[in-house]
This record gives C-alpha cells, sequence and structure tokens, in this order.
C-alpha cells in the first residue's frame, strides 16, 4: 500500500532564524490516523502547513521528499496546489471562530467550495453542503445552512468546519488542533464523528494535538515532535506501552490519570524550558533537560530501531 | 533598506532639523526677524534677479530678512505645536480614561462631552475668543489646546476600556491597589504608546491650523513672524513676488510631512495599528 | 472559612440596537461552605459560570444578590487592603496577567506597595524571598514580562499573589494555558507552596484529571449552579450527577485501547442568558425524566456530598 501522504527530511527555518522543522520524516497510509504530537514551539503545525503550502512569506522549506499521492508537492508551483487544498487535501484549524468568515452564511462558504474546485453551480454546492452536515451530525441542516457563523456554538462550528472539509471528497484530513479550544464533552463527540467518518470514508487522517489522551485514543500511528525534529516515531501500542526516548517518558510522566497517579507524590514532570533552535544547532536539543544527557549528545544522534515500525534519535543504546 | 525605516529617518530628520533651527534661532538668523528696513523691501531670493547674498531668501514687503522670519517662525510653530499636544492631550486623557475605566453614568458624561466638541465650529470660536480677548501666542495656544482634545479622548477611552478588562488590572485590583494607583501605573503606561501616535497627528494639525488662523488674523498678531501670518502678509504681493508665499508655504509642507512621518513610523516602531 | 449564602450574579446584555435585554445568569443560587486549608476543586465548561464565581469571592465583582463571607466578614464590607491580605488570584492567561510595562519586582511587589505598611527595604527582601520560593533565579527581578517565557510568567504570577501570605489562592485555570510539562512543574509548585506557607486553594478548571489530583473536595458546576458537591475522592469514584458522569467519561486519559467514550448530551449548548426551566440540565440529561422538564430538584445531601438531581434523591 502507497502512503497517502510522505514527508522525508523536511526543513522550515523563517527569516528570524529560527529553524522551526528541521529534518522531519513521516507518512501517513490510507485510512490511517497518524498524530503528530509535541508541544509549543515543537514545529508540528509548522509541518501541517508546510503540506498545504501555507507558510508564511519569507519561510524557506525544503524536503527530500514531499508526495501527496502521486503529486510531487516539492515541485508544485502554488497555484497547482492550491487546486489540491480543499479538494483532495483538505485542512481544519484549531480556533471555529476565526475559520469561517463571519460574514458570509454557512451554506454560502460551504459551497463555495464545491464550486470552486468542481465548477458546479450554487444549488449543487448547497444540496452537497446539507448532505454533510447530516453527516457530521448537525440535525436541521437546511436551517443550518442559512445561518452565520457567530449563531453557533464552538462545537458546532468545528463539525461545519469537518464538513466543509469533506464537500470536495478529500483523501487527506489534516487536523491541527482541532478539539483544543472546545469543551471536554464537545471534544468527544467531535473525535468520535472524525474517527467514524474516517471509517466511513478510508480518510487519512494527519492529528496534530498536544493532548497525550487524545493521541492514545485516535491514533494508529505516533510521531513526537520535540524542537523541530520527530525524536520518536511507532505505533500506539508501542509508543504508550514502552516509549524510547526520554522526552517521550517524561510527557507521559506528566500527564495525571484520575484513579491512577498519587496525590500525594509530585507529578513527573520535565525541568527547563524548550529551547530555542537556530540554524547551526548541533546535537540533541533535549539535552539540557534530559537526566541522562552525554556528552556523546552535543554531537551527532544516531537514529535507533527499536522493532520495524519504532524508531527513535537517541545516543543511548535501545534497552 | 526597508522603505518604512526611509520614510521614519526622513521624518525624524526634518522634525529634529526644524526642531535645531528653532532652538539656534538666534545664532543662526542672520539678522533680526523684526527689524524694517523700508529701502530693502521685496528683495527677491538671492537664486532670483536682482537677490542679493545679504538675504538669502529675500525680504518681504517691510524690508524684513525672510530668512531669520522663517527661522523664528519655526519656534512659533513648534511652541504652538507643542504647547496645544500637551494641554489638549492632558484634557483628553484624563476624560478618555476616566469615562473608559469607570463607565456608567462617568462614560456617558464623557461621551456627551466629545460629542458636543465634535459640534463646535474651531472657527467661529477663535473668531468669538479674538474679537472678546484679542490675539496673541497665548489665545492662540489656549483656544486650541482646550479644542482639540477629541482624538485624544476617544483614542484614551477605548484602549482604556481594552486594558481595563485584562487580568493584570483584576490582580492589581485584588492586590489592593487603590483607583488612583490603577489609573496612573496600570492603565497609562500601556496606552501612552497609542496617545504617543495620536499626538504627532494632532501636533501636525495644530500648527496647520495656527496657519489657518493666522491667515484669517485670528492667530498670532504682528509682527511675530508665524509662517501662516506671513503667507497672510504676502497674498498681496503673491503674483509680483510670488516668494513670499512659497516660502512659508513650503516651510510648513516639510514640517508637516515631517511630523505625520515621524507619527507613522512610531506608530509601527511601537507596534500599534491605527485601529487599535 | 469562606461562606458562600446564596449569591446570584447577573449581568445584563443587550444585543443591538433593537433587541431585548437579556439577562444572563452567570451564578444563579450557590451556596457552599469552606474551611481552611484543602483544595476545592470546581471543575465545569465554558458557560457555566466559574469564573465569574472566582472573581465574586476575590472581592472583584459584587454578588447581585446574596452575600459572601470571609472569615465571619462580609466581603464587602472588607477594606480593599484587609480583602488582599486574605484572598489573592492567579488567573489563567500568564500573558494577560502581567503588566508588560513593569519588571518583575515591581509586579510581584504590587501587593506590598498597595498595603503601604512595610519599609521599601523590606519589601525588596520579600520579593526576592518570594521569588526564590517560586523557583526563580534573582536575576529575574528586573527583567520585563516579554522576556519570559509561559511556566515562568505563571510563577510570577504565583509569587505576586503568595507575597502578602493571604489565607486563600483562587486559582482560575492556573495551567490551561501551559504546555503538558509545565503544568506539571507548576501543579507541584502549587502543592508545595500550599504545605509551606498553609494555604486553602479554590482550583478553578475545566481539566478533570488535574482536579482529580489536586482537590480534596470538588464542586461540579453547571449554568451558576453547583449540580454536585462534595468530597474528592468519593465524588470521582461514584459520581451521582448524570452531568458528573458525562465529564469523567469525557476525560481521554492516555492509555491507548481504549475506544472514545459516547457522552450522550447531545447538541444543545449551556446558554447561561436562557437557563432551561425545571432542572436545569434536563435538556442534555441522558436520564431526564418527565419532571426534570417541569420541577426544580432540591439538593439532595448524602455522606458528606450534595447533589441537585432527583436520581440521586
Amino acid at each position: 500500500m502507497k502512503p497517502v501522504l510522505e514527508i522525508a527530511n523536511l526543513s522550515v527555518g523563517f527569516p528570524d532564524g529560527t529553524a522551526a522543522v528541521r529534518g522531519v520524516s513521516l507518512r501517513v497510509m490510507p485510512g490511517e490516523t497518524h498524530c503528530v504530537v509535541g508541544e509549543s514551539g515543537c514545529g508540528k503545525s509548522v509541518t501541517a502547513l508546510s503540506v498545504m503550502n501555507l507558510l508564511p512569506r519569507g519561510a524557506s522549506r525544503s524536503a527530500s521528499v514531499m508526495r501527496f499521492q502521486d503529486h510531487d508537492l516539492t515541485r508544485m508551483a502554488d497555484r497547482h496546489i492550491a487546486r489540491l487544498r480543499g479538494d483532495k487535501m483538505a485542512m481544519i484549524f484549531q480556533e471555529p471562530m476565526t475559520s469561517l468568515n463571519p460574514a458570509y452564511t454557512i451554506g454560502s462558504q460551504m459551497a463555495e467550495v464545491l464550486e470552486r474546485h468542481r465548477h458546479v453551480s450554487r444549488a449543487k454546492g448547497l444540496d452537497r453542503a446539507a448532505e454533510l452536515l447530516e453527516k457530521v451530525g448537525i440535525t436541521a441542516p437546511g436551517m443550518r445552512l442559512a445561518q452565520y457563523p457567530h449563531q453557533l456554538s464552538g462545537g458546532l462550528r468545528q463539525r461545519v468546519m469537518i464538513a466543509m472539509a469533506l464537500m470536495c471528497d478529500p483523501e487527506l484530513l489534516i487536523a491541527d488542533e482541532p478539539t483544543t479550544a472546545l469543551d471536554v464533552t464537545v471534544q468527544a463527540q467531535i473525535l468520535r464523528l472524525l474517527k467514524s467518518l474516517q471509517q466511513q470514508l478510508g480518510l487519512a487522517l494527519l492529528l496534530i494535538t498536544h493532548d497525550l489522551g487524545v493521541v492514545a485514543r485516535m491514533a494508529q500511528r505516533v510521531s513526537v515532535m520535540y524542537a523541530g525534529q520527530v525524536v520518536e516515531s511507532a505505533t500506539a501500542e508501542a509508543l504508550f506501552a514502552a516509549p524510547a526516548h526520554p522526552y517521550t517518558q517524561g510527557l507521559l510522566r506528566c500527564v495525571p490519570i484520575p484513579g491512577k497517579t498519587p496525590h500525594d507524590e509530585p507529578l513527573g514532570s520535565i525541568p527547563g524550558v524548550v529551547p530555542r533552535i537556530g540554524g547551526r544547532f548541533t546535537g540533541c536539543a533535549f539535552r539540557d533537560r534530559c537526566a541522562h544527557a552525554a556528552p556523546a549528545c552535543e554531537g551527532d544522534i544516531p537514529t535507533r530501531h527499536l522493532s520495524h515500525d519504532h524508531e527513535t534519535i537517541c545516543t543511548r543504546p535501545p534497552a | 533598506m526597508n522603505p518604512r525605516s526611509v520614510s521614519t529617518g526622513l521624518g525624524l530628520l526634518i522634525v529634529g532639523g526644524v526642531l535645531a533651527i528653532a532652538l539656534g534661532a538666534d545664532l543662526l538668523a542672520p539678522h533680526d526677524p523684526f527689524a524694517q528696513d523700508l529701502s530693502q523691501r521685496m528683495i527677491p531670493p538671492s537664486w532670483m534677479d536682482g537677490g542679493s547674498p545679504d538675504h538669502l531668501l529675500g525680504t518681504d514687503q517691510l524690508g524684513r530678512d525672510y530668512l531669520s522670519r522663517l527661522i523664528f517662525g519655526a519656534r512659533i510653530s513648534l511652541l504652538i505645536g507643542t504647547l496645544t499636544v500637551v494641554t489638549s492631550g492632558l484634557i483628553g486623557t484624563t476624560l478618555g480614561v476616566v469615562g473608559g475605566y469607570f463607565g456608567g453614568r462617568a462614560d456617558d458624561a464623557v461621551m456627551f462631552a466629545i460629542t458636543c466638541r465634535l459640534a463646535i465650529p474651531l472657527i467661529l470660536v477663535a473668531l468669538t475668543v479674538v474679537a472678546l480677548i484679542g490675539s496673541s501666542l497665548t489665545v492662540v495656544v489656549l483656544t486650541l489646546g482646550l479644542l482639540l482634545w477629541e482624538r485624544f479622548a476617544v483614542v484614551a477611552r477605548t484602549t482604556t476600556m481594552q486594558i481595563r478588562n485584562l487580568d493584570y488590572v483584576a490582580a492589581a485590583r485584588a492586590a489592593g491597589a487603590s483607583t488612583p494607583h490603577i489609573l496612573i501605573r496600570e492603565i497609562l503606561p500601556n496606552i501612552l504608546t497609542h496617545l504617543v501616535v495620536v499626538g504627532t497627528l494632532e501636533m501636525a494639525l495644530a500648527i496647520l491650523l495656527e496657519a489657518a488662523l493666522s491667515f484669517l488674523g485670528l492667530g498670532v498678531p504682528p509682527p511675530l513672524p508665524s509662517w501662516g501670518l506671513m503667507i497672510a502678509e504676502g497674498k498681496d504681493y503673491m503674483f509680483f513676488s510670488p516668494w513670499v508665499i512659497m516660502v512659508p508655504g513650503v516651510a510648513l509642507f516639510i514640517l508637516v510631512f515631517g511630523i505625520n512621518l515621524l507619527g507613522d513610523g512610531l506608530r509601527d516602531l511601537l507596534g500599534v495599528s491605527a485601529r487599535r | 472559612m469562606i461562606d458562600v449564602r446564596n449569591v446570584f450574579r447577573h449581568f445584563e446584555s443587550r444585543s443591538g440596537l433593537f433587541a431585548e435585554s437579556r439577562v444572563v445568569r452567570a451564578v444563579d443560587g450557590l451556596s457552599f461552605s469552606l474551611e481552611s486549608g484543602g483544595v476545592l476543586g470546581i471543575v465545569g465548561e465554558s458557560g457555566c459560570g466559574k469564573s465569574t464565581l472566582g472573581r465574586l469571592i476575590l472581592g472583584l465583582l459584587p454578588p447581585s444578590a446574596g452575600e459572601i463571607l470571609i472569615e465571619g466578614k462580609n466581603l464587602l464590607a472588607l477594606d480593599r487592603r484587609e480583602r488582599a491580605r486574605l484572598i489573592q488570584p492567579v488567573f489563567q492567561d500568564p500573558f494577560s496577567s502581567l503588566n508588560p510595562r513593569q519588571r518583575v519586582r515591581e509586579i510581584v511587589g504590587l501587593p506590598l506597595a498597595a498595603q503601604g505598611a512595610m519599609p521599601t527595604a523590606k519589601q525588596r527582601d520579600a520579593v526576592m524571598d518570594m521569588l526564590a520560593r517560586v523557583g526563580l533565579p534573582d536575576t529575574m527581578a528586573d527583567r520585563f514580562p516579554a522576556q519570559l517565557s509561559g511556566g515562568q510568567r505563571q510563577r510570577v504570577a504565583i509569587a505576586r499573589a503568595l507575597v502578602l501570605r493571604p489565607r486563600i489562592v483562587v486559582c482560575d485555570e492556573p495551567t490551561s494555558a501551559l504546555d503538558v510539562s509545565v503544568q506539571a512543574q507548576i501543579l507541584n509548585l502549587l502543592a508545595d507552596l500550599r504545605k509551606d506557607l498553609g494555604l486553602t486553594y479554590i482550583f478553578i478548571s475545566h481539566n478533570l484529571a488535574v482536579v482529580e489530583h489536586v482537590a480534596t473536595e470538588v464542586a461540579v458546576m453547571y449554568l451558576g449552579r453547583f449540580v454536585e458537591h462534595g468530597p474528592a475522592q468519593p465524588l470521582f469514584a461514584a459520581p451521582r450527577h448524570p452531568y458528573t458522569k458525562a465529564l469523567l467519561a469525557s476525560v481521554l486519559t492516555p492509555e491507548p485501547g481504549i475506544p472514545i467514550p459516547d457522552v450522550g448530551l447531545g447538541d444543545n449548548y449551556p446558554d447561561p442568558s436562557n437557563v432551561p426551566a425545571g432542572c436545569r440540565f434536563h435538556p442534555r440529561c441522558p436520564a431526564a425524566m418527565d419532571r426534570c422538564r417541569s420541577d426544580t430538584p432540591p439538593a439532595a445531601s448524602r455522606e458528606g456530598r450534595v447533589t441537585e438531581c432527583f436520581l440521586a434523591a
């Protein structure tokens, strides 16, 4: 099976010298949910934006491979990538408040996607929009089409975003923190929806999040990012059962689990802060915060293969 | 080089230059700006026919050296601009902060005051004041200062309203800070950047208004070398001796242009967008 | 120590010139008592009024009705300085909770300066001592907030809250805007400080896993009222109110292999300007009965836990 999305060695730099993404590689298979997890500043959102060619002006991007289906994204002009955006490659963002244009109705915004990519009439666009609103669990879709974004709650707006992303039957859906701004109960509903849609439609889902709980429940594969690199990549079971990278281990210790984490002990934590990485940084970015840091960590960091689909970058030999 | 920093630099150069000229007027001016010499009247600038190196920018209808009058006029323009901005800034900021922070009746009162102020025609008021009191530098500064505060008030009010809901103001209240402390130490420093931008715009406006008032005879009285007054006095000779109007006119243009460039640059530097 | 008696806080909101004004019932008849020591966790989702409650308890907002007593004294009757010595906040957003134009030492020193009692030299010492306690090096004192990370800013906010040694600290989502690893650091810090300084916390959060870890007592808030309130462990082990059950079920723990629960709450979202008649939770409740639509459930108290639900009686 060919991956829907394949990225190898992606690097993104910003004009102020920050190296936001440094040599990221990952692939998403059809029907699979691949979670990219990390904290703020790790480069996960920038990675997603690079795929869609939505980086801010002045950002420099390079990759040895960046392929969506049969399209080589590194060689395509933006206007060709634009035809894929919203069509076969769709993206939903964190803030449904600002992702929808407050000046237009839901219906017109959704229909516009179909009109633009498939050149159909407004009526057809609205029909498809209503169909998708139902699919994402919105009742009375006819009424909703005529409403404006501010008339809907956050959860509903996010459903609309998902429906809008599905208008042209995408093969890849990139979701950047789709539930972070939502209430807990709504978050569960939206994630269930994404999962069921994925199963129905065979979508490949690239899910960016900082929430390990979301990763555990949604992902088949996980890439853990830190300071612009993928420090560990594995299946979800393998990652949670036997995290190999000290950062992943630290992160998992930080999250309290009701009923399991002891109350009278301090929560596991990772001392220090994320470093800012400029272009000439070498060695392991985590070494200042790592309990196992050694002089070797300042040089090249080898990739360790713990199994055929579990790898990490660390100087420590695998246990 | 960044075009915006070039224009800001230019603005800084212009305003700085005019400021230096105004401060050093006594040293720079070749002649006494008030000294009349009717034998030397209407001499054109030195680069034109009939000009003389003794009067680089020529003389006016009373034989006064134009360059000297221009230099001392810079003083007046800057003085009026600065004093007006300070006065109107104090009035407008106080009103805006009080209305924006307390809301309710206080805010209603401030909005009412602003609306009244907007309904007042500047020129008519100036006319009345001059008719009653007579014109002088002080009168011009007070009139303009007491009438040009509305933009300060609006900006101060809006920014105060945004800031008063921020957590650090709530934290200051929870910490037991008194209301004056909150207004002066928590709110004011954070709206200052916005007010500075308004200040540069108002200064340019004040200078132009003073020129207009002086032109109409409602501003600075002769023989003070206000640039507006120089234009007014020269208008009778405009066709035969155009430099009498052009010299102060160009000077006004350059100064106001410079102030506006500086204001734009400050706005960018301080990270303030026009709407916020 | 804190006694909240039948407190209401309503807001009038007018949307547009011609719309009727609607009343937002942010806090709608809340009563509870809190003893000294311990951590009261208040959980709820957006629109439940927990932040408004936080501000009421801090004395930053007067109640529309009802009263709040701290150590027997009416909160509103306290002088601002007295109140500051009793109760202090730590807010959610480390970016907007510190004055960007002040240095850290001024920010942390503000409560001391506002008291006007301590000589400046002693104030300085107290500030430096507090900075050390929250794990910030001396060099931070002269920095501006923009030069600090989110976690460092939150430490400054904590230092500011504790410099007067208040009795109660109201933490309003203190770690929600922080990364997971920083969150853990801050939670550990708060726990240590509570023990060292003998504090009482009111910990407002939407993150149940965090509340489960820190709280000794929990109140679940929905549309302005506590729908369930009691000691933490029993409440988490055996929730009684359907909303509490739904909230707990929604917690996504980092444990793979467990499917995402269907909490079955439906699409209606809680709107404090449009509180349903009868039991305020009935439009979303999976166990709603007929009487829930018309009658308001009384507070049923059993084994130290108070629940407002007909099913819990």
